[in-house]
């Protein structure tokens, strides 16, 4: 990510240090993750120490400060999903794909994160690949939706 | 579109777009929360333009896109005005036919029509079935009759009014003592009066302070903030600014939680109609008021839904809890006296100011004031969100409006709270939900989630799901919650998988 694309964002939150995470934020969906050169860039624009900015980029999970995969698998765990055997799907893709929540393979093909409640509870089990919603999802359905996705 | 001056204006600004609106001009409203739009609402609403295009009656039906109706379980739904006849899970492929038989031929198409499962009849409005009969739609209704990106159909509801009435016809200590007296309990959890959180930061002698929106909502499995925010952000935005003339703040927050994009287009939407109406920013209606408000995305972490956490977040660092002893009201967001509420509570305040402490506490039980929504979910019929007056028992909620559990099964408990909250077995459904019944019965109201079991589902495992979830997003920093709950975590993880051992039960106990 360059630095330029970095600065029009600071600039966008005006420089004001309290926007470090929607600052954050912004890159991580832009550019799918953190890279510390981009970090760097972030503290010296907002004039906030690095720490300050390593503290953040880890304690909040939407961050990530390793590479991520083209599509981005988002498994809801939350509650309604739950009862309605969410764990047994996301057993099934963490099969298919061969990685465990928090991963990326290595092809940088698939990431796969739990979340909790996507708000389409009346749709659980629910997953979300690159923003769209999947509900209603049955173990045996994985392979097929994955299928999709290059 | 000119900033308005006076409240009078706004007045003239509503009759004129009510005297545009033909209430008997067909009109087709479309759910189009973030549930049906993955129930293929946005593919639904492409074959109406295209169908109403192809049938020449661009000019003669008029579509809206609104927020969540609530019942989700049977999204997409579409519902046909002045008649409204509803129709429900649709799919492109019916759309040709809606608009043949039932836009031009006046016909109802049975198909669609929600069949009463108990007596096998057909429905054809909303306000019959028994999903939507036996709730008290107060906060929620206004949604499935607004465009959440339409100022103009907020304002057709008599929208604004409220803000009006408070700055022109009210004090801001008489806007104050209005919400004491309606007896506003806070919806996010802790039941706390808003009116005695807002009179602290009114009192505190700093005169520098701040309205904020809890839209964080962390309870997994909870999602009746986002469907209010979605569907219906001026309300949210016309209770928060009240509440910042009640309490002398200039600038406001509102704090959403980082899944929840179409919430943040939706606001963000809503604060830019706002603004270019003189509704929010310098001088507002003219009354010398002035409010700004600034959205903030959460970057994920339970933890930032608790109020001091929030606010360090807000304040751009990581989100961990202050000690409690610090009151926030008095000394929150950069030090400054802050009210923090959750969104349902801010959304109940312009009802407060319009209709009166008076009509508010007619609703609800001798403790707990209006009403409350729930989000209605697992082993249910109907899956969504509901809204009851306070005291409404759970029974009725379970299986009046959720139709009980599919599939003939038996019901075995229903856990409300969160995941700090409890589980209620049979015995206990004809409590009524309130905020001190359910705290006496162990459990707690929490933000209103409600999660149903059935005898299929394992206790010991959602118990330690919520554990689980918990030691997750512990935020450490207190040795009892840390530590305790690892140990808690590891003897229901044997227990469910079927290694217990006696005495475990005991330990979890004291635990
Ligand atoms: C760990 C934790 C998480 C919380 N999460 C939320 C939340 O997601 N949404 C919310 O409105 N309140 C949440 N609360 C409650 C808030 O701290 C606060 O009491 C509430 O937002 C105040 O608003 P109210 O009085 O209108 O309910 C949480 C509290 C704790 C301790
Ligand atoms: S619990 Fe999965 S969408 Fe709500």
């Amino acid at each position: 990510m360059d630095n330029e694309k970095i600065d029009q964002i600071v600039d966008k939150y005006h420089g004001e240090p309290s926007y470090l995470i929607q600052v954050l934020l912004d890159i991580q969906s832009e550019h799918h993750w953190l890279p510390k050169e981009a970090l760097e860039r972030v503290a010296e624009k907002l004039n906030v120490p690095m720490t300050r900015v390593q503290h953040i980029a880890t304690f909040y999970k939407a961050f990530s400060l390793v590479p991520k995969g083209r599509h981005e698998i988002h498994i809801c765990l939350g509650t309604a999903c739950h009862v309605r055997g969410a764990p047994r799907v996301l057993d099934t893709v963490q099969e298919l794909i061969g990685i465990k929540p928090g991963e990326t393979d290595l092809d940088l093909k698939f990431s796969l994160q739990t979340v909790n409640c996507l708000g389409c509870c009346a749709l659980g089990p629910v997953l979300e690949i690159d923003g769209k919603t999947h509900g209603k999802m049955a173990p045996a359905q994985m392979a097929e939706v994955l299928k999709n996705y290059e | 579109m000119a900033r308005l001056q006076t409240p009078a204006e706004l007045e003239e600004l509503r009759k004129q777009i009510l005297s545009t609106r033909d209430p008997n001009k067909p009109c087709i409203t479309l759910c189009s929360g973030s549930a049906c739009n993955a129930s293929g609402s946005r593919e639904v609403a492409a074959a109406l333009e295209e169908e109403i295009a192809k049938q020449g009656l661009t000019t003669d039906v008029d579509i809206r896109k609104t927020g969540c109706h609530g019942y989700c379980e049977r999204g997409p739904i579409i519902v046909i005005h002045p008649e409204k006849i509803a129709y429900f899970q649709i799919k492109p492929e019916d759309v040709p036919e809606i608009i043949t038989e039932t836009i031009q031929g006046k016909k109802v198409v049975e198909r669609l029509l929600y069949t009463d499962p108990a007596t096998d009849e057909k429905i054809v409005h909303e306000h019959d079935i028994p999903f939507y009969k036996n709730q008290e739609r107060i906060v929620f209704g206004s949604n499935s009759s607004v465009d959440p990106k339409s100022i103009d159909d907020y304002l057709a509801i008599g929208g604004y009014s409220a803000l009006a009435k408070a700055l022109s016809a009210m004090t801001p200590e008489g806007v104050l003592q209005e919400v004491k007296k309606a007896n506003l309990r806070g919806r996010g959890g802790g039941g706390f009066p808003a009116g005695v959180k807002w009179e602290g930061t009114r009192n505190a002698a700093d005169p520098i302070k701040y309205v904020i929106v809890n839209a964080d909502e962390g309870d997994p499995g909870a999602y009746m903030d986002r469907s209010l925010l979605e569907g219906n952000p001026h309300a949210v935005l016309e209770g928060l600014t009240i509440g910042a003339y009640a309490v002398g703040a200039h600038e406001g927050y509102i704090y959403v939680r980082q899944e929840y994009p179409l919430a943040v287009e939706n606001v963000f939407t809503a604060i830019r109609q706002a603004e270019e109406h003189g509704l929010l920013g310098e001088n507002i209606l003219g009354t010398g008021f002035n409010f700004k408000v600034i959205i903030h995305q959460g970057a994920g972490a339970f933890v930032c839904g608790e109020s001091t956490a929030l606010m360090t977040a807000l304040e751009g660092r990581a989100g961990e809890p202050r000690p409690k002893y610090i009151r926030s009201n008095i000394v929150g967001l950069w030090g400054r006296p802050s009210v923090l509420n959750n969104v349902e509570t801010w959304a109940n305040v312009p009802l407060i100011i319009n209709k009166g402490a008076d009509w508010f506490t007619a609703i609800g039980t001798e403790t707990s004031k209006g009403t409350k929504i729930f989000s209605l979910v697992g082993k249910i019929t109907n899956t969504g969100l509901v809204e009851v007056p306070m005291g409404t028992p759970l029974r009725d909620i379970i299986f009046k409006i959720g139709g009980g559990i599919p599939g003939g099964k038996k019901f075995k408990a229903v856990q409300t709270g969160g995941p700090s909250g409890g589980c209620l077995p049979e015995e206990l459904l004809d409590l009524p939900v309130g905020f001190d019944e359910l705290t006496k019965a162990g459990s707690m109201m929490g933000s209103g989630g409600m999660i149903v079991m059935d005898e299929d589902t394992c206790m010991p495992d959602v118990a330690r799901y919520f554990l689980e979830f918990l030691t997750d997003e512990s935020c450490g920093k207190c040795v009892p919650c840390r530590e305790g709950m690892r140990q808690m975590l590891k003897l229901l993880t044997n227990i469910t998988k079927g290694k217990g051992k006696e005495g475990d039960i005991e330990l979890l106990e004291q635990l």
